[in-house]
C-alpha cells in the first residue's frame, strides 16, 4: 500500500507547486501591469495638469495657511459670520433632505415595480429595472446644470437633480432589500382581496422598513456633500456662498473659513447622528 | 374568565392600532407640513414666474435637431448658406444643398410644401401652403409686407422686422438682412464637415467605392476627417472621457493603497496602543468631514486645473473612507489564520501578507471597485470645478448656451461612460469575490 501510496505524493506535490507557481506568476504580472498603468497614468495626468505634482506639493498647504491666518486675525467677527451663512446651510440641509424624501418615495415604488414576484406587471420589470440604471447612470450635476438653464440658480434645480439619482440609487438597493421579504404577508393579503398598493403598504413595507430607513439616512449623508456641491455651480446654499467668498480672495477669507466650520461640523454631526440611528435600525431588526 | 380575558386583549389590541395609526398619520403630516415649509423656503411661487419656459424648448429642439441659415445681405446682394451659421459649415459660394436653388431669384425649399424666393431688389415671396403667397419688400428703411391689418398668429410684423414661423422653418427680414433657417432631424456635420472630401458620402460608399480624396486612401482619410471634426472635436471629446476615466481609476486605486497600510494602525487587533489608533481614526475622520468640494478647493489652488487635481482630490477624500472600511474589516478577520502563520516563525510582515490579506482582499476588492464605479460620476462633477475631463466641457458647452446638440452629445457620452464603469466593476467584482470565495 505505501508502495502504490508514495509516488503520487511526489506527483501532487510537483502540480501543486507547478500550480502555485504559475499563480504566483500572474499575480506578480497583474501586480506588473496595474503598477504600470498607475504610474503612466499619473505620468498623463501630470503632464495634462496646469501645475506639475512636485511644484505644486509644497504650495498645498498655502491656501489653508492664507485662510486660517486671515481667519485668526478676525477670530472675532467669527461667531457673527456663523451666524450669517446658518441660513444657507439650513437652504443646503433642506435641498438634501427633500431630495432624499422625494427619491426615497420614489425610489420605494420603483422598487416594488421592479420585484419579480411584487410587481403589478411582470413583464415591464425589466424595463424599470433598466430605467433605474439610467436614473442612477446620470450624474446630478448635467441634470442640475440643465434646470438652471431653464429655472435659474436656486434650490429647486439641485432638489429635482439629486432627488432623480437619489431615486435611482435608491431604488436598486430597495429592490435588493425587498426582494428578500416574507411573502406570506402578501398572500394573506391578497386573499382577502387588498389591491396592489395595499398589500405592498401593509405586506412588504412593515418587514422591511428599518432597512429602508437605515439606507435612506446613509443617502441623506451623501446627499447632504451633493447639495454643498451642487450649490458650488449656482444651485444655491452654501456651496454657493462658498464659491462667492473664494472668488473675492484675500480680504473674504473671514467669510471662507466659517462657511468652512458649517460645512464641516454639519457634515460630521450628521455623519454620526445617521451612523448612531443606523446602528440602532440594524440591532433592532436582528433582536 | 376566558371572556374576560379575551376583552382585555382586544382593547389592548385596538388601543396599540390606534397608538399605531396615530403615529403613522403624524409621521405623514410631519413630512407633509416639512414639505409645505421647503417649498415656502424655496420660493417654488416666485421661481414659476421667474422660469423661462421658452428655454427649455430651445434645449428641447436643439438637442435633436440641426438648422441651415440662408443669409441674405440687403446692402451687397450677398447669399450665404451655412449650416448652424458656423464657419466650418458654409458652403462655397455657387454651391448649395439641393433644397436650394441659385440664380437670380434663390429659391429655398422651407419643407412641408412652403418654398420661399428671395427675389432682386430685396423682396421675398413665400407660398405658404393653406394661406398663399405673401410678399415681403424693403422699402427705403422698412419692410412692408402683405399680410394685412390683423395678421395671422405665426406672423410677427412692425415696420423694422416681419417674422413668419412655418413648421419646420423660419424666414426674418429686416433692413439689414433676410435670413432664413431650416429645421432638420439630427446632428450634422457630426461624421465630416464641410471642407472634408467624404461628407455627404455614406459608409458604404466611403467603404468601397471609388478614392474620393487622391491623397488619401478612403477609410483612413475618413477616420482622420472624423477624428479631427473641427464642429465636433472628436479627438478632445475622446481626451476628454479618458481623463475622467484616469482621475476616478487615479483616485480610487491611489486611496486604497494610502489606506491600506493605515487602516492597519487603526485597527484594535493590530494596534493595541489606544492613542495611536484614536488618533488615525480621528484622522481618517477628518479627511470624510471635510468634503471632496473643500479638498478640490484646496489642492486646485496647489496644482492649478487638470486631471491630477481632480485624481488627488479623489484620492485624499477616499483616503478617508478606505481608512474606516479597511480598518473594520480588519477588525472582524479571523485570528486563527494569523496564529497558524506566527506559529512557522513568520514576522509581521509576513503574517500580514499571508494571515491577513487573503482574508480581507475580497471585501476591500469588492469595496474598490463599487467606489470606482461611483467615483466615475464625481470625477464629472470635481472635474466641472476644477476644470478637467468631460465635466469641464460640459460645463463651457452649456455656458455657451446654444451648442445644446453638443451638451446633448456630451451627456450621452456620460451615460455610456458610467455604465460601461459600472458594468466593469461588476464583471471584476463578480470574478474576484467568486475566486475569494474558492470556487
Amino acid at each position: 500500500m505505501t508502495d502504490l501510496a508514495s509516488p503520487p505524493t511526489g506527483a501532487i506535490r510537483d502540480s501543486y507547486m507547478a500550480e502555485l507557481r504559475r499563480r504566483r506568476l500572474y499575480g506578480g504580472l497583474a501586480l506588473l501591469v496595474f503598477a504600470a498603468l498607475m504610474a503612466a497614468g499619473f505620468r498623463t495626468a501630470n503632464d495634462r495638469n496646469a501645475g506639475g505634482f512636485l511644484d505644486g506639493l509644497h504650495r498645498v498647504g498655502d491656501y489653508p495657511a492664507m485662510v486660517l491666518s486671515e481667519a485668526w486675525e478676525k477670530r472675532a467677527q467669527l461667531p457673527a459670520k456663523l451666524l450669517e451663512y446658518l441660513p444657507d446651510l439650513v437652504e443646503t440641509l433642506n435641498i438634501a433632505a427633500v431630495s432624499t424624501l422625494a427619491g426615497a418615495l420614489a425610489g420605494t415604488v420603483l422598487a416594488f415595480l421592479s420585484i419579480p414576484g411584487l410587481a403589478p406587471w411582470p413583464r415591464m420589470v425589466p424595463l424599470f429595472r433598466r430605467l433605474m440604471d439610467l436614473m442612477r447612470a446620470i450624474p446630478e450635476i448635467v441634470i442640475a446644470l440643465m434646470l438652471i438653464f431653464v429655472l435659474g440658480g436656486g434650490p429647486v434645480p439641485a432638489v429635482i437633480a439629486i432627488a432623480f439619482h437619489t431615486a435611482g440609487a435608491l431604488g436598486k438597493l430597495f429592490s435588493e432589500v425587498a426582494e428578500n421579504a416574507d411573502a406570506k404577508p402578501v398572500e394573506g393579503l391578497a386573499s382577502v382581496g387588498a389591491a396592489w398598493g395595499q398589500r405592498m403598504a401593509l405586506g412588504v413595507l412593515p418587514q422591511v422598513a428599518p432597512n429602508f430607513l437605515s439606507y435612506a439616512l446613509l443617502r441623506f449623508e451623501i446627499n447632504v456633500r451633493a447639495s454643498a456641491i451642487l450649490g458650488f455651480v449656482g444651485a444655491g446654499g452654501i456651496g454657493y456662498e462658498l464659491k462667492n467668498a473664494m472668488a473675492w480672495g484675500p480680504g473674504r477669507f473671514g467669510d471662507a473659513a466659517a462657511i468652512f466650520v458649517l460645512l464641516f461640523g454639519a457634515i460630521v454631526a450628521f455623519d454620526q447622528l445617521s451612523g448612531h440611528v443606523r446602528r440602532r435600525l440594524v440591532e433592532g431588526t436582528r433582536t | 374568565m376566558t371572556a374576560i380575558d379575551a376583552g382585555d386583549l382586544r382593547a389592548s389590541a385596538s388601543r396599540l392600532f390606534r397608538r399605531k395609526q396615530l403615529a403613522g398619520f403624524g409621521l405623514l403630516a410631519g413630512v407633509v407640513l416639512y414639505l409645505a415649509y421647503a417649498a415656502f423656503a424655496f420660493d417654488i411661487a416666485g421661481l414659476m414666474g421667474r422660469a423661462r419656459w421658452e428655454n427649455a424648448a430651445v434645449l428641447a429642439s436643439d438637442s435633436w435637431s440641426y438648422k441651415t441659415h440662408v443669409e441674405r445681405q440687403h446692402r451687397s446682394g450677398e447669399i450665404e448658406i451655412a449650416i448652424e451659421g458656423e464657419r466650418r459649415g458654409t458652403y462655397p459660394p455657387g454651391e448649395a444643398p439641393d433644397w436650394i436653388g441659385l440664380g437670380d431669384a434663390v429659391t429655398v425649399d422651407l419643407g412641408h410644401g412652403a418654398v420661399a424666393r428671395l427675389l432682386p431688389g430685396n423682396v421675398t415671396e413665400i407660398d405658404i401652403p393653406d394661406y398663399g403667397t405673401a410678399r415681403l419688400a424693403l422699402e427705403g428703411r422698412d419692410i412692408s409686407n402683405d399680410f394685412g391689418d390683423v395678421p395671422p398668429g405665426w406672423v410677427s410684423a412692425s415696420d423694422k422686422r416681419v417674422m413668419v414661423t412655418l413648421p419646420g422653418a423660419r424666414v426674418t427680414m429686416t433692413p439689414a438682412r433676410t435670413e432664413i433657417f431650416r429645421y432638420f432631424f439630427g446632428w450634422d456635420l457630426f461624421w465630416f464637415t464641410l471642407d472634408s472630401p467624404y461628407y455627404g458620402h455614406g459608409p458604404g460608399e466611403i467603404l468601397f467605392g471609388p478614392r474620393l480624396d487622391p491623397e488619401r486612401g478612403n477609410i483612413a482619410g475618413a477616420a482622420q476627417d472624423w477624428w479631427t471634426n473641427a464642429v465636433w472635436h472628436h479627438k478632445d471629446v475622446a481626451w476628454a472621457i479618458c481623463e475622467t476615466i484616469l482621475m476616478a481609476f487615479l483616485g480610487t486605486f491611489g486611496a486604497a493603497l494610502v489606506a491600506l497600510p493605515l487602516a492597519f494602525l487603526a485597527a484594535r487587533n493590530f494596534t493595541p496602543v489606544w492613542l495611536v489608533r484614536g488618533l488615525f481614526r480621528r484622522v481618517f475622520d477628518f479627511i470624510r468631514g471635510v468634503d471632496s468640494l473643500i479638498w478640490t478647493i484646496v489642492l486646485a489652488r496647489a496644482f492649478g486645473p487638470g486631471p491630477l487635481t481632480g485624481a488627488l482630490a479623489i484620492l485624499v477624500t477616499d483616503a478617508g473612507t478606505f481608512g474606516k472600511v479597511f480598518s473594520e474589516a480588519l477588525e472582524n478577520i479571523d485570528g486563527k489564520q494569523v496564529e497558524g502563520i506566527r506559529s512557522t516563525g513568520a514576522n509581521g510582515l509576513q503574517r500580514a501578507r499571508f494571515g491577513v490579506l487573503p482574508q480581507i482582499v475580497p471585501v476591500l476588492a469588492s469595496q474598490v471597485l463599487y467606489f470606482l464605479e461611483s467615483n466615475t460620476r464625481s470625477a464629472t462633477i470635481i472635474g466641472a470645478i476644477t476644470g478637467g475631463g468631460i465635466g469641464l466641457l460640459l460645463t463651457q458647452a452649456m455656458q455657451t448656451q446654444k451648442d445644446w446638440e453638443e451638451v446633448a452629445y456630451y451627456i450621452v457620452l456620460i451615460v455610456l461612460m458610467v455604465m460601461a464603469m459600472d458594468w466593469l466593476s461588476g464583471k471584476l467584482r463578480a470574478a474576484l469575490i467568486g475566486r475569494g470565495r474558492g470556487h
